[in-house]
């Protein structure tokens, strides 16, 4: 399978990166070496396997129901690049 | 008095105990061993203040005979280690600033237990990379060069700065991190002994995230001893991490030296890739030489998946990627770029902050978990995880005890030799680490001997799950036959 450049703008939507005119071509061209590198997975055969959640055996562990830590919202925000009090500021998203 | 910074971790450590040089000694050796060395940029950030106010505390503590395990020892960081108060980038301008006000258990647990902080070392950006140049702070230059040749050689990586710093004396021993052979790959490279432990080993808490479900922390050496003494502080049970395993950490430096008489080492036919060099083949039939003089039994094993393993990997990890790297939006740190509203904003930060290579795996990994394409990829990758895993389980399950293989399929190249066309050159590096990632084994990486261009090369083993202590034995076993490496002289002081 491969990408042509009109996927290779939505894939950059997709992931919030900013791709410009001149970037398409060349993206597009690693892209596709990069899924025709994985393109021969199609021909394993998976009928019946299961496919890997957890990589140990291991149930996840659930933790008690507790407040076990709080009151550091400065050090939350601290390194925020633009902050008032303990809010992180953005533009403007509901009008 | 002699050169403080050629004796090994072990060694300082009991000569620190046997009081004949101070904490304080130890650590202005290597500091000025780092200032020296700027031109292999294997540290990002050097915190000598820290590092000395640590010294002087493990001094007081010498002298009161309450050393703890690592005191006084000089460690350098993987930038990629989250360290209050000192900055942390993961190799990034999107983290640039970024100054973590908590720190990393792993790396909590070096200060817990005595050793002292050098600085933070250069990786390829976000780990994603084998060769240390995919870094918004340039690439490491390898303490190493080909016999009558100075072109500059790149270290591996990502661990690049780590394994660098290690076979440079610019530190005692580093931390490093492994989600696709980055840690084995930069120890090969380098003559250095580096280990990925058991997933769920080492806390992943305060660690930079890449590809969660691979993701392991390990350190880098200069002989196997260093690397257990070093894990042994590393590894534990961490409530904050959900796959931090609760076992109790063996003595791992007792495993170091201990007989591997009678152990099944499997050589896995795989492995043999059609037009593999001379030189690698022939190190890994030494290495078969010198664990049966060892005492191993040696046994051909199959592990008919292994060629699935590094497409796979290239289907799990940058999905994963994309996913934790989404929290890099200009919102809560490091960079920000405006644009004509939010997600514009978003758009810009994100295309400013990640290098080409994040880049490309992020949209890779948007791609293969879109509409339409998570059946066909993602799950289809994650089957293939089931079967790679597996192949290894039924070869335990015979009795092997650990795998031998070779750690890469070459010694290290020149900056600007590999990947520059085409991506998957550069991924190749990992073909004989990757499968240990996906089935989330251990595996250790010690030096076998030198390639014919004079530049080092490594062997693998690879252990069943949280048995590092096998691993440590066998890869003594080698570390004992091989010819002894000279790391390098120092041509860039």
């Amino acid at each position: 399978m491969s990408v042509d450049q009109g996927t290779v703008r939505r894939i950059a939507h997709l992931a919030r990166v900013a791709v410009g005119d001149d970037e398409v071509g060349h993206l597009q061209g690693e892209l596709n070496a990069i899924l025709s590198f994985v393109e021969a997975l199609g021909a394993v055969n998976v009928e019946g396997v299961e496919p890997m959640t957890s990589v140990a055996p291991m149930k996840l562990r659930m933790r008690t129901d507790a407040v076990t830590d709080g009151f550091i919202a400065d050090d939350v925000v601290a390194n925020a690049p633009e902050r008032e009090d303990h809010f992180f500021v953005v533009p403007k998203v509901v009008e | 008095m002699t050169d403080l910074t050629r004796l090994t971790l072990a060694d300082a450590r009991d000569g620190l105990r046997a009081k004949r040089f101070t904490a304080t000694e130890l650590t202005k050796a290597h500091i000025a061993a780092i200032e020296k060395a700027r031109a292999l940029n294997a540290y990002l950030v050097e915190t000598p203040e820290l590092a000395l106010a640590a010294a002087a505390d493990s001094d007081a503590r010498l002298a009161r005979g309450e050393g703890r395990p690592l005191e006084g020892l000089p460690l350098g960081i993987k930038d990629l280690y989250c360290t209050k108060g000192v900055p942390t980038t993961a190799a990034s301008r999107i983290l640039e600033g970024f100054v973590p006000h908590y720190e990393s258990t792993v790396s909590g647990q070096l200060w817990r237990d005595g050793a002292v902080m050098l600085g933070k070392l250069n990786l390829d950006e976000f780990a994603m990379g084998s060769s240390n140049e995919t870094s918004a702070f340039g690439p490491v230059v390898s303490p190493w060069r080909r016999k009558g040749d100075d072109a500059k050689i790149v270290p591996g990586g990502s661990s690049g700065g780590s394994a660098a710093a290690v076979a440079a004396h610019l530190c005692l021993g580093a931390t490093a991190t492994d989600t696709g052979g980055s840690i084995r790959q930069p120890a090969a490279f380098t003559g250095t002994v580096g280990i990925k432990p058991t997933y769920g080993r080492c806390s992943r808490w305060g660690i930079v995230a890449f590809a969660s479900s691979l993701d392991q922390a390990g350190p880098i050496a200069r002989d196997v001893r260093d690397a257990a003494i070093m894990l042994r502080s590393m590894a534990g049970f961490d409530p904050k991490d959900s796959t931090s395993v609760d076992l109790p950490v063996p003595d791992y430096e007792k495993s170091v030296g201990a007989s591997v008489k009678g152990k099944k080492i499997g050589i896995p036919r795989e492995y043999r890739l059609d037009g593999m060099s001379q030189e690698i083949e022939a190190l890994w039939r030494q290495g078969v030489e010198w664990l049966k003089d060892a005492g191993a039994e040696i046994v051909d094993i199959s592990l008919p998946h292994t060629k699935h393993a590094l497409p796979a990997y290239y289907i799990v990890a940058p999905a994963e990627a994309s996913s934790n790297l989404a929290r890099y939006d200009g919102v809560r740190y490091g960079l920000r770029k405006q644009g004509r509203d939010i997600v514009g904003m978003y758009e810009n930060t994100r295309a400013a902050g990640f290098g080409a290579e994040v880049r490309r795996r992020i949209m890779i990994g948007a791609y293969v978990l879109s509409a339409g394409y998570y059946d066909a990829y993602y799950v289809r990758a994650q089957k293939i995880r089931t079967l790679i895993k597996r192949d290894f389980e039924i070869a335990f399950q015979a009795g092997v005890d650990a795998i031998l293989t070779p750690a890469t399929p070459s010694p290290a190249f020149a900056i600007g030799e590999k990947g520059s066309a085409d991506p998957v050159e550069m991924y190749l590096n990992d073909v004989f680490t990757v499968t240990v990632n996906m089935a989330g084994l251990p595996g250790i990486v010690a030096p076998g001997g030198l390639a014919s261009d004079g530049l080092p090369l490594g062997l693998q083993l690879i252990g069943r799950p949280f048995e590092e202590e096998t691993l440590f034995s066998l890869a003594s076993a080698i570390e004992k036959a091989a010819p002894a490496i000279e790391l390098p002289q120092p041509w860039w002081a």
